[in-house]
């Protein structure tokens, strides 16, 4: 039944924004007091962070793109 | 911007009159983020590229025919070699880079300061040619995604499955060299580890070989697909709502994604360089 699969796509888009919005949040929020601790380090720490959050992007962007095959059927 | 915009604008309406008769009009989106034979140069006509019949090799069919993702890579190539044989060769009259040498030099030393030789040390520098091909190919790749007219090559799954499959084989290259072929797959399973957990951390790692590239895929592809489609799905609500008092804020919108997309072009370009580097130096320090 298609009408399922759309709904299905909608509430998986949904929980894993939520996932990586709340992972990155807590990398975000390290970080700032990182930097605000020692400020010679927050270069390295920044970079690190961008990684950090890509990484976790990555895995949500998984999510999403099976939602997206299934809100396509 | 704005031109893009109205590219697209004519072209999802006629699109939109189109498959209107099924009710289910949303194909219109497809259309502009996956692959196809023809550049769509709305409202100018179309070009149709070459299309040659299907190679049969064994039981294989393999189609060599120019889509539009291959033309844009070909272009993006030619625009890198033409544009960055031009720079290098202003260096043999003047050491300090003037121009678009300067903009060059801005990224190149960056590659190899913060992404090679911070993350893999000195054995790194025989690798910085490709690092160096790999940031600017899907960097322009990228950035010709957000012109008017243009498509995201790197929206492709073959394209970026390709890139990985490059950088899988640079990596299995580069430990290789180092610890010799059998010295490095032992060398995956780490030190200290109980003789009965060995054989399943060996299978673990070897999968997570195929993991990572796998990752570096999906990662690539999807934040370029899905910036385009949130772009697309902004202008498709005039369509649907079929008013023009939902365009300022559509056009709003979709102008601050794609100033966000200009942004993830070149954080995903620095990601992928990025995790390659990463995983060459884990390759070569394996201890």
């Amino acid at each position: 039944m298609p009408e399922l699969a759309h709904i299905a796509g909608g509430f998986g888009a949904a929980l894993s924004v939520i996932g990586a919005a709340y992972g990155i949040s807590k990398l975000a929020a390290a970080t700032m007091e990182a930097s605000g601790r020692q400020p010679e380090v927050a270069g390295e720490v920044k970079t690190s962070m961008i990684i950090s959050a890509a990484l976790i992007e990555g895995v949500t962007l998984f999510a999403e793109v099976i939602c997206i095959i299934l809100a396509l059927k | 911007m704005w031109i893009g915009n109205l590219a697209f604008a004519a072209d999802t309406l006629k699109h939109a009159e189109n498959s209107h008769a099924g009710g289910e009009s949303s194909s219109w989106m497809l259309h502009h983020i996956s692959d196809s034979r023809t550049i769509d140069l709305e409202p100018f006509g179309h070009i149709t590229l070459p299309q040659f019949p299907p190679i049969r090799i064994g039981g294989l069919e393999i189609d060599l025919s120019i889509t539009k993702h291959v033309f844009f890579m070909w272009l993006v190539s030619l625009i890198l070699i033409i544009v960055l044989s031009i720079v290098a060769r202003s260096y043999k009259k003047q050491i300090v880079p003037h121009g678009l040498a300067n903009l060059i030099e801005v990224f190149v030393v960056f590659i190899r300061d913060e992404i090679v030789l911070s993350v893999i040390g000195k054995d790194g520098l025989k690798y910085l040619h490709y690092f160096l091909t790999l940031f600017f190919f899907i960097l322009l790749c990228n950035l010709f995604g957000l012109i008017p007219y243009g498509a995201t090559a790197t929206g492709n799954l073959a394209v970026t499955g390709g890139l990985a499959f490059l950088s899988f084989i640079l990596i299995q290259l580069a430990g290789i060299r180092k610890h010799g072929l059998i010295g490095y797959y032992k060398g995956l399973v780490p030190h200290g580890v109980p003789a009965f957990v060995a054989p399943l951390m060996f299978i673990v790692e070897f999968l997570g070989l195929f993991a990572k590239a796998f990752a570096l895929t999906v990662r690539l592809f999807a934040n370029m697909t899905a910036g385009h489609i949130v772009i697309l799905s902004l202008i498709g609500l005039i369509f649907i709502f079929k008013s023009v008092l939902v365009a300022p804020v559509s056009i709003a919108f979709a102008v601050f994604i794609n100033l966000l997309e200009i942004l993830v072009a070149f954080i995903q370009a620095y990601i992928f360089t990025m995790l390659t580097a990463l995983f060459v130096g884990l390759s070569i320090h394996q201890h």
